[in-house]
């Protein structure tokens, strides 16, 4: 007998109810440890929907890296939500709302069940441009990020630094080039520095291994970057590292490598192999390896500075 | 039922959940949460798509999974700005709230 498809409802079941319970907890603390929970258990649907890439980016950024910040924010917002109760929504809109939300749940549901039995794919185009003569990558998700629909990946990584200008943007003008706030407390507990000690230098070798690996294997730049993001805002925790300033010059410089090395390569492509962010046959691999590792310095640096906020009086360092 | 229909029934369900916190939540960064519960449960869709979508042979498409990755980091950004936004304004108002009538009331800060 299998019993895959028992751990199957299993699994589904522990997701929604986790879910449910980040939405109906009382308190925020508790809502944002499920959150987290969440984040993990969902990593293994997507193990189970053949999706490793996914998983992992899920469990190092959509559980991880967020959870981090929703636990930052709500330290830093602690103080005041004793200070003033929130009016409660009346039973009537609880009713009404909570209708609608099964209304948009059958509606979606309904059509997952009626899919067209042939779906549409691109997955032909992409298999092509990734065993093609521009690529030689094992992993297809990496083909494609990279190669096939390599315009989206370097916007997306304007994205975050759009996203990190408009964080430090919210700070006040006075603070202007200082660094954030600390992220952990003035004296870390033992046991936060004891897991900085031990988990900061293997989980840097873990990033930089799935990078690597990224390229024939479940990995890649988004996942080794965001767990060496995840490194360093451990050591920011313990407070072996400080938030930097935001006007340093490394900094600002990291923060643009990935997207401007990427843009370069692209543009050099046109004279090279013929067309904007078309690889030379043959050098595919390495270019693409060498513009993932500028990818991953800039992921590693924008994550932590998204998470430790905008610049702060009072925390020159 | 195979794995992949049930992970699109589990991202409905995510989907309905989350928009009941979203509206009913009073607290920004509940709604925040909430929205990002939302956002799971639009990616879980769009996998099982991936899923269906493998008609070359291989056992998933590349392309949506890809896009969901892409997904996952611009939820993530989007949601830091979020925070930020929200400290903002407790920083400058001394509360978080959205209630528009709470403006009108004496805060905190002002009755010192």
């Amino acid at each position: 007998m299998n019993i895959l498809p028992f751990l199957d409802i299993l699994l589904a079941s522990l997701i929604v109810t986790v879910a449910a319970s980040t939405v109906v907890a009382r308190d925020l603390f508790a809502a944002v440890v499920s959150y987290v929970a969440y984040g993990l258990l969902l990593a293994f649907v997507w193990i189970r929907l053949y999706a490793p890439d996914v998983a992992l980016t899920e469990a190092a950024v959509g559980s991880g890296v967020t959870g981090v910040l929703l636990i930052t924010a709500g330290k830093r917002l602690a103080a005041i939500r004793k200070a003033e109760p929130e009016a409660q929504p009346g039973p009537a809109l609880k009713w009404l709302t909570g209708a609608l939300a099964v209304l948009v749940a059958c509606a979606l549901a309904a059509a997952i069940l009626m899919l067209p039995d042939v779906p549409p794919s691109l997955a032909p185009e992409a298999v092509t441009a990734a065993s093609g003569p521009g690529a030689g990558l094992g992993n297809p998700i990496t083909a494609v990020l990279i190669s096939y629909r390599s315009f989206d990946t370097m916007l997306e990584k304007v994205v975050l630094i759009l996203a990190v200008v408009g964080v430090w943007s919210i700070g006040k003008d006075a603070a202007w080039g200082n660094a954030p706030a600390p992220l952990g407390r003035s004296r870390p507990s033992p046991a936060m520095v004891f897991l900085a000690q031990i988990l900061a230098p293997i989980g840097t070798l873990i990033g930089i291994h799935i990078f690597w690996v990224g390229a024939d294997a479940p990995g890649g730049a988004f996942q080794g970057g965001a767990l060496l993001a995840a490194m360093w805002m451990v050591a920011m925790m313990a407070r072996f590292d400080e938030p930097p300033r935001i006007d340093a010059k490394w900094l600002r410089l990291g923060l643009v490598a990935g997207p401007a090395v990427f843009l370069v390569v692209g543009l050099a492509g046109i004279s090279m192999a013929g067309n904007f962010f078309a690889y030379p046959p043959g050098f595919a691999k390495p270019i693409i390896i060498f513009i993932e590792a500028f990818m991953v310095l800039s992921i590693a640096v924008a994550l932590p500075l998204l998470v430790a906020g905008p610049p702060s009086e009072g925390y020159e360092t | 039922m195979s794995p992949s229909t049930l992970a699109g029934l589990v991202g409905a369900t995510l989907v309905g959940l989350g928009l009941y916190g979203l509206v009913l939540h009073p607290h920004p960064l509940r709604k925040l949460l909430a929205f990002n519960v939302i956002g799971n449960g639009v990616f879980l869709v769009f996998g099982i798509i991936a899923r269906r979508g493998a008609a070359a042979g291989l056992s998933f498409d590349p392309v949506p999974q890809a896009m969901v990755i892409t997904g996952i980091v611009v939820a993530f950004a989007a949601s830091a700005l979020a925070v930020a936004l929200i400290l903002g304004l407790y920083s400058e108002a001394g509360r978080v709230t959205l209630d528009p009538d709470a403006w009108t009331k004496p805060g905190p800060e002002e009755g010192k």
